[in-house]
């Protein structure tokens, strides 16, 4: 049976949308949508037939929205009101959304979105309107967290596979925080991550986490790319540990976990935060078996001793094929792919602008 | 009074396709009033001129009657009848 696979790439300048129906050996490309606007949030909700496609599109001079496609971008829809937006007496304002989290199959129309500044959101339309979750927003500890280099922003929203009272949340700076009262109180949840920029180098929150991730089928055990470290937890996030000793260096942006072997992840490190580039130049995806305890290089059709760039917090991602495919984009505007979990890449995009996200799945037959 | 907005070509989708919007304010009234107003019948347009909080985005700019609200009183400017309001993106972006 052919499958049709979407690729959705989110840039600095637009968004670019890569469609393959011949098992992912080849992409067809359409873009950039949207050429002016940049896009640091795709979705691609699943949950759908035909899928739904959202989009967090942030344009310099007139604001943010978040726009969707049922057609696989073909068309775009986006409303005409303020459907994103800060209520009366917050005195605050979306500059852009990070992030686009369909929550779980038992919630069908509920979508999460992450913004900055460091707020969530939640949608129960699929993604049209949304309303902030003043739980988190009204939080003692929002007047410490403070602006990442990136920004203020809550980029990382992990719905509960199962239980829609549970939600983990990541931002940076503020760390890691949980609900499990549907949103209604939050709790920092950092005990054991390192924030070497801080006089108390292991505070209750303060962190500059970059991106956590999880296996749907494996709830509790979460892994976090940290600024700096790498950690994995066994407890939904209540305490972590580094699983970082066996990497390169524990710098990095992306963390992401194999959609269905749930102790494979993968990570891309870089030197450190001063030097944002992979060891040497080696462009080298880390890939882990055994849920972060060894990891292996992966460099096979990647570019060795010649690439100085990044790859940032959610441009790296997996479909949901078996074997799964594998997908990053770097700062240099070049996508790279793999359709056999890793073991070898194609470039199958170059000369983009500045890859923010990516996303991919199965959208049908 | 009747004030008159002209819009930039960019805009103009968000306005319906207009060029130019005639607007019926109470006398003396702001270019936020204006503005509100605006809202009303255009939200699209709206929300690309302001954010939540009825902030002037930064890079748009509102010229009345030539000179840029933000040398003026900025939206709390007071209007006079014909006055004529363009709006402009200014130059931004990289």
């Amino acid at each position: 049976m052919t499958h049709l696979t979407l690729l959705a790439i989110g840039t600095r300048k637009g968004l670019w949308l890569a469609t393959s129906r011949d098992d992912r050996a080849t992409w067809r490309f359409t873009g950039p949508h949207r050429p002016v606007d940049s896009v640091y949030a795709v979705a691609i909700d699943t949950r759908r037939r035909p899928a739904r496609l959202l989009a967090g599109f942030a344009n310099e001079h007139f604001g943010p929205v978040v726009a969707t496609s049922d057609d696989l971008g073909e068309t775009w829809a986006e409303p005409d009101h303020r459907a994103l937006a800060f209520p009366e007496g917050t005195d605050a304002a979306v500059a852009r959304v990070w992030q686009l989290a369909p929550a779980s199959a038992a919630e069908p129309d509920v979508v999460y979105a992450g913004t900055e500044p460091t707020a969530l959101f939640r949608s129960e339309d699929g993604g049209w309107s949304y309303e902030l979750v003043r739980g988190l927003w009204d939080h003692p500890h929002r007047g410490d967290w403070t602006p990442g280099g990136g920004g203020m922003a809550l980029h990382t929203v992990l719905p509960h596979p199962t239980d829609p009272r549970r939600v983990t949340v990541a931002m940076s700076t503020g760390g890691v925080y949980r609900t499990e009262d549907g949103g209604g109180t939050w709790q920092a949840s950092n005990t054991g991550i390192r924030a070497p920029f801080l006089p108390d180098e292991y505070p209750e929150y303060g962190q500059c986490v970059h991106k956590v991730a999880r296996h749907p089928a494996l709830a509790d055990r979460l892994f976090l790319q940290n600024h700096p470290g790498v950690y994995r937890s066994d407890d939904g996030g209540a305490s972590w540990r580094s699983i970082a000793d066996a990497l390169p260096s524990d710098f990095g942006f992306p963390v992401v976990v194999h959609p269905h072997r749930r102790d494979v992840v993968y990570a891309f490190p870089l030197v450190a935060d001063l030097r944002r580039f992979p060891p040497d130049g080696n462009c080298r995806v880390y890939r882990s078996e055994d849920a972060g305890e060894t990891w292996t290089p992966l460099a096979h059709g990647l570019p060795q001793g010649r690439f100085w760039s990044a790859v940032l917090r959610d441009a790296m991602c997996v479909d949901d094929a078996e074997p799964a495919g594998v997908y990053f984009g770097s700062r240099s505007g070049e996508v790279y792919a793999s359709r056999d979990e890793g073991e070898s890449w194609r470039r199958i995009a170059e000369h983009l602008p500045d890859v923010l996200c990516v996303r991919a799945a199965t959208v049908g037959e | 009074m009747r004030v008159v907005v002209v819009l930039s070509g960019v805009l103009r989708p968000s306005a319906d396709g207009a060029a130019r919007l005639e607007v019926d304010a109470a006398d003396g009234a702001t270019l936020d009033a204006v503005l509100d107003q605006l809202a009303a019948r255009h939200p699209a347009l709206d929300r690309r001129l302001r954010d939540e909080r009825g902030d002037l985005r930064r890079y748009v700019n509102f010229y009345l009657d030539g000179e840029e609200c933000r040398r003026l009183d900025g939206a709390a400017t007071r209007l006079a009848e014909g006055a004529e309001i363009q709006i402009i993106p200014s130059v931004a972006g990289g």
